[in-house]
């Protein structure tokens, strides 16, 4: 199934959180990236059908989500938020899923679901007594019960120990393989990288970018580096660097250098072999804007 | 009518803690005839004040309040109302299960304690007890689908809750004639005061404006939750 997003909107009063975002989830895992506040959850909430689109439209295969409770035959949904009844048990919360499902056999689908998630041991202990990688699971358990075609997960490992989020990653993979249409958001890279063929970038509300890992990969390393040097003679390396087009600018500072990579392949090729030719000694050589922040930052301009 | 919605909701409502919420007050009211009963209180003058002004005026208010934003509030505020509004079940079925499940909890809770303080004070005389049972019942209704509503459309339902229970009903509704009309509580006198033939208990609003009146008020209450829900909105923390 296709989850489709039309020039699609929200604000919330003057302050826009998902800004003319138009794009298909198709079969597959799809991670939609994006940092903290660059309207991940109101973009899944969307097309979860919690959220009125201000313009645009969210449709799945065709059919409207929003005001439309039978989409969710089709969707399971794992929010971000604990939302887990505290007062039952793992078994009667995903039991209770399934019977709200309207499934014909409540019990043995609730089994199967917990068992997917590993979580039949403690599944009669109270929700309340759950550690956050737990109650994540049994609500991954619980949207999985009625065995939905499309899958919304919004920041689904948040919480987990290494071992569950391994886990919880092969799950999910073994499902977008089985032809599954999951959507996943996250704020890490990486965690994005081992899970989904395909990726989403949103930044501050704005559809920044889109394409597999490779090319996300690739958007990322060619935008322009900062690096901050030191070495045993700054100012010749510094103009021994501004002979290649590969430097875009140098700044000469008490604490070293600080380089501009416009083209960060030949610049790592080349910074090496300056310094050897020069006879000057790389004391450090380190990246000023690896975060992820600056690489959004990046995209987000690159995108206007 | 979902009963999968209807046994959480009750679960939440019932377990542990909760439950002495909802059990303190009609505790209270049991108190008081027990106590007006030992020292000689037991007329029906007596028990027509209690009722009016405890059972009525303050218990079932304050219950409806608690019952009534108490099936749904909660969830809206820790996001468990996820799990109900994330199936394929029409939201106008889970307002009137959550509203059901409201009504319920305050005949129980609100309107039998009700009948048996004043069968306490007064036995079956003149209708008294059987009246403001009835009158609890029916009030307890609307008030179950008026705090429903209030609990879905805003998140300071408690708050506003308490300032109609305490200023419209007691204050405004007691005292000022026009607004008399308007008020759940008189009507549920009125109702009372049709079943009962006790010369202690007069009131303003006739049976032909009371009843249809909280038919409206509970049929529009809970349709409109149902709408609301429908529209429902989950704000993110972004």
């Amino acid at each position: 199934m296709n989850i489709e997003l039309a020039q699609v909107s929200r604000w919330y009063g003057n302050v826009v959180a998902v800004n003319d975002v138009t794009m298909t989830i198709g079969p597959g895992v799809t991670g939609l990236l994006g940092p903290n506040g660059a309207g991940k959850s109101t973009l899944l909430h969307m097309m979860a059908g919690f959220l009125a689109p201000s313009g645009g439209t969210v449709t799945m295969d065709g059919t409207r989500v929003w005001k439309n409770h039978h989409i969710y035959r089709d969707i399971g949904l794992v929010p971000e938020r604990e939302g887990v009844y505290g007062f039952l048990t793992g078994w009667q919360f995903v039991l209770s899923a399934a019977k709200l499902h309207g499934l014909a056999n409540p019990i043995e689908a609730a089994r199967k679901a917990l068992a997917t998630v590993e979580m039949e041991e403690p599944k009669d202990r109270r929700v309340e007594t759950y550690s956050k990688g737990m109650r994540q699971r049994v609500k991954v358990a619980a949207a999985l019960v009625h065995d939905p075609p499309v899958l919304l997960l919004d920041e689904p490992f948040n919480g987990m120990d290494p071992r569950q989020r391994m886990h919880l990653m092969d799950l999910i993979r073994a499902m977008g393989t089985a032809g599954k249409t999951i959507l996943f958001s996250s704020h890490i890279l990486e965690e994005v990288e081992r899970v989904a063929q395909h990726i989403e970038v949103l930044v501050a509300g704005r559809h920044a970018a889109s394409g597999n890992f490779r090319e996300i990969r690739r958007l990322m390393t060619d935008r322009p580096h900062l690096f901050r040097i030191r070495s045993s003679d700054d100012r010749k390396l510094a103009a021994a660097l501004m002979l290649d087009d590969s430097t875009g600018g140098v700044t000469l500072g008490p604490d070293g250098l600080e380089v501009r990579a416009v083209e960060f392949r030949r610049f790592a090729w080349l910074l090496p072999r300056v310094a050897r030719d020069q006879d000057i000694h790389l004391h450090q050589v380190s990246p000023a804007d690896e975060d992820l922040e600056s690489v959004f930052a990046y995209l987000i301009t690159r995108s206007t | 009518m979902n009963t999968v919605v209807a046994g959480i909701t009750y679960r939440a409502l019932l377990g542990r803690r909760r439950i002495f919420l909802l059990l303190l007050l009609p505790l209270a009211l049991i108190g008081l005839a027990v106590m007006l009963r030992l020292f000689g209180g037991d007329d029906p003058r007596s028990a027509v004040l209690l009722m009016e002004k405890f059972a009525i005026g303050t218990m079932l208010p304050l219950l409806g309040l608690i019952a009534g934003t108490g099936v749904i509030a909660p969830e809206i505020d820790d996001g468990t109302i996820i799990h109900l509004i994330s199936k394929p079940i029409s939201r106008p079925v889970i307002a009137t299960t959550k509203f059901l499940v409201a009504a319920s909890l305050l005949a129980v809770f609100a309107a039998v304690p009700t009948y048996f303080s004043a069968w306490l004070l007064v036995a079956n005389e003149e209708g008294l007890a059987v009246g403001f049972a009835v009158g609890s019942l029916f009030a307890g209704i609307a008030y179950a689908a008026v705090f429903l509503l209030l609990g879905i459309v805003t998140r300071h339902a408690v708050t506003i809750g308490i300032i109609y229970a305490l200023l419209w009903e007691t204050l405004v509704g007691g005292f000022v004639q026009g607004a008399q009309k308007f008020s759940i509580q008189q009507w549920a006198e009125s109702i009372a005061d049709s079943i009962s033939d006790s010369p202690f208990l007069q009131t303003q609003v006739t049976l032909g404006f009371a009843v249809p009146a909280l038919v409206i008020v509970t049929v529009v209450a809970v349709y409109w939750s149902g709408r609301r829900l429908r529209a429902f909105s989950l704000t993110g923390d972004e």
